[in-house]
């Protein structure tokens, strides 16, 4: 099963994540050409003028009106990303394989970015439960896409510390990596993908079109 | 996902209802399939797929603010009570639907874009709402005060059913009225090749007139070289784009730039007015696929900003008392005039109190996008949820509020009526005509003036 799952799955993981983000990429592409505004109104100036102002956490009005989101959302975002590129372990495997490896970060650091990010989990899990207008576009996508999210993380940290059933917890942090790599293409996770180019259009048709400011 | 809770007092607005009694679902889902498939692309799909429900939006929108945090104001409830189920249902919805859709679209948002700006992602949600207002446009679900105007475009090219003969008749009155402050003041008609074509809103020869005045008062001061057509085309003002009838839209768009070009002008000089501007400059030539328009357009606002800053006009007696301005959605956050209008404020008033927030991230009046043309029926809630504005106006203390946009007058005025605020509202030209130095050699001589 181990072997299944760290072999053969992992392959069919990466090249679903990877060929469906890039077809999901092509198709957004190419539909856009249907419309006649969506590449004439866009600027690299204004694009990368809004990423800048919506990747550096507090450089733009409403996240300084909202401290508590901006500070979970990045610290949940960074170490999300972050956490499973530099583990050590991940890269012991890759080393193992393919004979390349990077730069690790420590684990005792790993384990509280991981810890970071299933309080980004409960975070989230808390807002979709309380805030009422949240709730009221919540439906059972979203709390999926939240458990996608987490289970990675929760079963990575019970394997780390080897808390009870070291085997079988591990196939299934595999294994639950794995989901999350083949969902994001193909669900709202693809905000992962589509971020970057929302973001690009409209601090362009704010900015080159309208002559104003998106943050 | 659970139905929204909607509570609204009931409306009667006999369009919507009599849309309602007629539609077939084949109908509705032959146009909302014809809509998505044709009129939209990557970006529909793109956002509808992206917004992860974070509900971030709601802080952005005053509906949802006036309304003491009511859920179904919300910007992201809009979308999921309107685009998200005909998306998910492929167009297979009924009537009832379609007409709660006109509401939530025409009614309860101004598409004022702000909500866009504090998005994470940047999805442009006034966008979806506006693809929504297109469905229900090609279905003939649209509020009959707002479909009033349409078809007044659509009869007489202009928006308030003003006949021909009114048109040049007004002209020629105001200018007259012109002369009694400065005799030498012409309104010129269907002069060729002059730099400048005015062009105003329906509103303005109908029930505005003196603003026709001043502007023949403003022009004659700087010394400009200018004209007005005396034909159809010179209304600016396009409900057809709100309503989201966009081929009367773009034969009023195009009527108004070729008029322009009849005349070999140079640039369009457009009155105070924020939508005339988002239809003239950006919504009509997207839609023709001219991308942008062939005269430059040049808002009031940057007009007087650069009569102002070059010393064309000059400013002998600053207005007094405290003084604050509504900032237009279209011309500020969606066209970035804000510093400019900051400019001209504090160059006329003697004490310019700034709103909180202001700029591009200042509120909506509440009447813009065509809401406020939706008319009687509609008002009561419109001018409820315009109640964080109102709170706004109040703490500046001012005794005047400036709205450089037609639609906001008009909205600010029903603030100040339903909060008993005691301000005034006026147009910026207003206050530029009393404050303005009228040249000796300009003002009426003694004997005339007799």
């Amino acid at each position: 099963m181990y072997e299944f799952v760290s072999g053969p799955l992992v392959w069919l993981a990466f090249i679903i994540f990877i060929g469906g983000s890039l077809y999901r990429i092509y198709k957004m592409l190419s539909d856009c050409k249907k419309e006649n505004v969506v590449f004439p109104h866009m600027s690299l100036k204004h694009s990368l003028a809004s990423l800048v102002h919506w990747v550096i956490p507090f450089n733009n009005q409403y996240m300084q009106k909202r401290p508590i989101f901006t500070i979970v959302s990045f610290a949940f975002h960074i170490c999300l990303i972050l956490t499973p590129v530099f583990l050590l372990a991940h890269l012991v495997l890759l080393d193992e394989s393919w004979n390349i490896s990077w730069f690790n970060i420590p684990d005792g650091i790993a384990d509280w970015m991981t810890i970071v990010v299933i309080i980004g989990c409960i975070f989230f899990l808390y807002r979709r439960l309380t805030d009422p207008v949240v709730q009221n576009v919540t439906d059972g996508s979203d709390y999926l896409l939240l458990a996608i999210t987490a289970l990675p993380f929760i079963t990575g940290f019970i394997a780390y510390h080897q808390l009870f059933a070291y085997k079988t917890i591990l196939i299934i942090h595999i294994l639950a990596g794995e989901i999350m790599l083949i969902a994001i293409p193909f669900t709202r996770l693809s905000h992962m993908l589509f971020f970057v180019f929302t973001r690009a259009y409209f601090g362009s048709e704010q900015g080159h079109v309208k002559n104003s400011k998106d943050w | 996902m659970k139905p929204t809770i909607v509570k609204r007092e009931p409306v009667v607005d006999d369009a919507l209802d009599q849309c309602e009694a007629r539609l077939t679902e084949e109908e509705i889902e032959k146009v909302i399939n014809e809509v998505i498939d044709k009129e939209t692309g990557g970006r529909l799909w793109t956002y509808v797929n992206t917004c992860i429900h974070c509900g971030l939006c709601a802080e952005a929108c005053h509906w949802y603010l006036s309304n003491d945090r009511d859920v179904s104001f919300a910007p992201v409830t809009k979308v999921k009570d309107t685009i998200w189920v005909m998306l998910e249902k492929k167009g297979k919805v009924d009537a009832a639907f379609i007409k709660r859709c006109s509401q939530i679209a025409h009614t309860e948002c101004n598409l004022c874009r702000r909500c866009g700006m504090y998005c994470p992602f940047g999805i442009d949600i006034a966008y979806m709402l506006l693809v929504v207002r297109r469905i229900c446009a090609k279905l003939g679900m649209v509020p009959l005060y707002l479909q009033d105007t349409v078809h007044s475009h659509a009869a007489t090219m202009n928006q308030m059913w003003v006949k021909p003969d009114e048109w040049i008749d007004t002209l020629q009155w105001q200018e007259e009225e012109a002369q009694g402050y400065v005799p030498s003041a012409r309104l010129p008609l269907e002069k060729e090749g002059a730099e400048i074509m005015y062009s105003v809103i329906g509103p303005e020869p109908k029930f505005l007139a003196q603003l026709l005045g001043n502007i023949t008062v403003i022009m004659k001061v700087a010394g400009l070289d200018w004209t007005m057509p005396a034909t159809a085309g010179w209304d600016n003002s396009n409900m057809a784009m709100y309503s989201g009838d966009f081929e009367i839209m773009a034969r009023v768009e195009r009527l108004h730039h070729e008029t322009a070009q009849r005349l070999k002008v140079k640039k369009i000089v457009m009155g105070e007015c924020g939508h005339a501007f988002r239809g003239a400059q950006y919504d009509g030539p997207t839609w023709m696929g001219w991308m942008k328009p062939p005269i430059p357009i040049v808002h009031a606002i940057e007009f007087y900003y650069d009569l102002i800053k070059s010393g064309r006009i000059k400013i002998a007696k600053k207005a007094e008392g405290p003084i604050t301005s509504q900032y237009p959605c279209n011309v500020i956050r969606n066209a970035g005039l804000g510093s400019k209008l900051q400019y001209i404020m504090s160059a006329v008033c003697e004490n310019f109190v700034d709103l909180i927030p202001n700029d591009r991230h200042a509120f909506c009046c509440n009447a813009g996008g065509g809401t406020i043309n939706c008319g009687p029926p509609w008002k009561k809630l419109r001018v409820q949820s315009a109640r964080l504005q109102s709170e706004n106006f109040k703490r500046t203390g001012a005794h005047t509020i400036v709205t450089p946009c037609h639609n906001c007058h008009s909205g600010v005025e029903d603030i100040v009526d339903k909060y008993k605020l005691g301000m005034h509202v006026k147009f910026f030209s207003e206050l530029l005509i009393e404050a303005m130095e009228i040249p000796e050699h300009l003002k009426p001589k003694e004997e005339e003036a007799e």
